[in-house]
């Protein structure tokens, strides 16, 4: 049996009126890469917020070493989880090095606002990042590439040994979401960090993750090795999307290939 | 035990450890209110010393130092020095406010005057004056203590009123001065109307309640304030290391730890406070919470409002405008200058943020 810090169990979660997810278990694996998928709206993000403690449960409890995550002090969760929001803000002319530094912020108190432990956090996680000749620069001056690097510094600098990335790729061009993925790879290998995170691209999701999991609708439908999730089955009946699931011939991991509709009325 | 010492890791920043306590600063955050400082004696000196019988500046800083004869003795801290005084306390009081509520808020419109809270202790002071009898002229206890509490509540109901009506799963800070406009609206016809009843004969104290003045504050007045903000200043200073990650959006606040809705609750209520203890005193002086935050933002070249940088400054700027009305137009309150200097610089914050929203 693996082991596991973060669990749902039995989870409702939504906002307002709308149910977003409900009844959905998830037992994240330590020490691993955990990848969610699914079509937009399926409550990839929902579930993550969830986990992450941004979103109180309805029903049912999401569990950290055992204990609800949502009676834990908030401060105490921040030691333990990082979290990366799909869209975060920085004030205008905030320095990257000021922003890697307030990831120590769960570790300071008023009266001890800085430490040789912040330091050295904060050193290696703008290093780990490449980001170091850029500590002092402006955030928003940054390319999307290069901001995305200083916010997941910024996570690096608050060293939780699990770690939840809302689309950490999204709006950065190939060669970026690469080096973004390459970086969580390295913690999860080098620090034994446990990384769950919501991507949309299928096939940099089955080269990455040790597990992936198919969201539909509020639940999971399937879950375990990319090669066990990522079937043509599974891709008609989540994504409703016609494709070819062949092995990637640099990785071996599963790669899809869709069948777009232009494709099929000429053949 | 004592260093200070620059950061590796974050170019720009010092650190500073005094036995258990260490901080991280950059030397501009320090500059700027050290100078500011240096300028806010001169002017408040300058201030004193003017008035029926002029005393030259070295002669007030030697009296305040306690070397002056009898009689400037007396003109200082009998007559003159009250004044002054009030108008450092009510200016970094306001200075103060400002900062907390335009961090809070992540919105450079976001001010205690713009937000009616200045209306509202208005209103509770103004009903204390015209409700306690003897019309614009109340004395002794209630003048003493009443005043100051009921602008207190008046300020705090108002915090209350703004916090439950903007507040929408979150405090979300467009709605929050839109809220705000429309409480100071309401605040603003309230005073109007009770002077109106109240048939206020003293015109000098029916204007403090519209413009905001400082002549005519004694030392009665001036001690419930110090007492007020030696309590709330230090608290509102060990609450700024949560201030510093307030300035991201509200996931990734909760995501460092904080408690983002306690934390906006207290910070807004201490800052409501503080504005409203200055308006007891001297009234609303407008302008001073709105744009002392953002001058000090770009003195010190940081993200955020600094703290020190605004209460300094907002001293700087009430004495320094009480002076130059005094010289320019002696009778005027202070209020009528910055009520002039805030309306062009609201016009320019206006249009800047609907520049922004459009790109």
């Amino acid at each position: 049996m693996t082991r596991t810090r973060l669990q749902a169990e039995n989870v409702r979660l939504g906002y307002d009126e709308r149910i977003v997810v409900d009844g959905l278990d998830l037992d994240v694996a330590d020490e691993s890469v955990t990848v969610i998928i699914g079509p937009n709206g399926c409550g990839k993000s929902t579930l993550l917020r969830g986990m992450g403690r941004l979103l109180r449960p309805r029903a049912g409890s999401v569990l950290l070493d055992g204990k609800r995550i949502d009676k834990l002090p908030t401060r105490e969760v921040a030691r333990t989880v990082g979290l990366l929001p799909q869209t975060p803000s920085a004030p205008a002319g905030l320095t990257v090095g000021d922003l890697v530094a307030r990831g120590r912020q769960p570790h300071q108190h008023w009266y001890r606002q800085w430490s040789a432990g912040d330091e050295e956090a904060v050193a290696y996680a703008l290093s780990a990042t490449g980001m170091s000749s850029f500590a002092d620069r402006a955030v928003d001056e940054l390319s999307g590439g290069q901001r995305q690097r200083a916010w997941i510094s910024m996570t690096l600098a608050q060293e939780t040994s699990l770690l939840l990335l809302d689309e950490p790729i999204t709006y950065l061009d190939l060669a970026h979401q690469v080096d973004v993925l390459d970086l969580v790879h390295r913690l999860h290998t080098e620090r034994g960090t446990t990384v769950v995170m919501v991507l949309h691209d299928l096939n940099l999701a089955a080269r990455y993750a040790d597990t992936l999991v198919a969201m539909h609708d509020g639940r999971i439908v399937s879950q375990g090795t990319p090669d066990e999730v990522l079937t043509g089955q599974l891709l008609s009946d989540v994504f409703g999307l016609d494709a070819k699931v062949v092995s990637d011939p640099v990785a071996g991991t599963p790669l899809v290939l869709p069948i777009s509709a232009h494709l099929r009325d000429e053949g | 035990m004592r260093a200070v010492r620059d950061s590796e890791a974050v170019p720009g920043r010092k650190h500073v450890r005094v036995g258990r306590l260490a901080a991280s600063f950059r030397p501009r955050s320090v500059l700027v209110p050290v100078v500011c400082l240096a300028l806010l004696v001169l002017v408040a000196a300058l201030n004193i010393g003017r008035g029926s019988a002029d005393i030259a500046v070295l002669d007030v800083l030697r009296t305040l130092a306690g070397g002056g004869d009898h009689a400037e003795t007396g003109i200082v801290f009998d007559l003159r020095l009250p004044r002054t005084l009030a108008g450092v306390l009510v200016g970094a009081a306001f200075g103060l406010a400002g900062a907390l509520f335009q961090t809070v808020a992540r919105n450079p419109l976001a001010s205690p005057d713009i937000l009616g809270i200045t209306w509202g202790a208005g209103v509770g002071a103004v009903s204390v004056i015209v409700l306690g009898g003897s019309a614009g002229q109340v004395s002794g206890a209630v003048a003493e203590l009443g005043v100051p509490l009921a602008g207190l509540a008046g300020g705090l109901v108002t915090g209350l009123l703004l916090y439950a009506l903007a507040w929408r799963r979150g405090l979300d800070s467009y709605r929050m001065v839109l809220v705000g406009i429309g409480l100071a609206a309401i605040g603003n016809n309230v005073v109007y109307w009770l002077l109106t009843v109240g048939d206020v004969d003293d015109a000098t104290r029916a204007t403090t309640w519209i413009v905001g003045n400082l002549a005519g504050v004694g030392w009665e007045a001036i001690g419930p304030l110090a007492l007020a903000l030696a309590l709330l200043v230090p608290v509102t200073i060990a609450g700024v290391h949560t201030l510093g990650g307030l300035q991201f959006g509200d996931d990734t606040a909760r995501g460092i730890g904080i408690r983002v809705d306690a934390a906006r609750g207290t910070l807004l209520l201490l800052a409501a406070a503080l504005a409203a203890l200055a308006t007891a005193v001297a009234g609303p002086i407008t302008f001073v919470a709105l744009a002392t935050p953002q001058i000090a933002l770009r003195l010190v070249r940081c993200p955020q409002p600094p703290i020190a940088g605004s209460m300094v400054l907002g001293a700087l700027l009430t004495v320094g405008a009480d002076l130059a009305v005094r010289t320019v137009a002696p009778g005027l309150p202070v209020g009528v200058l910055t009520a002039i200097l805030g309306a062009p610089y609201l016009i320019f914050l206006f249009l800047r943020t609907r520049k922004e929203a459009r790109t």
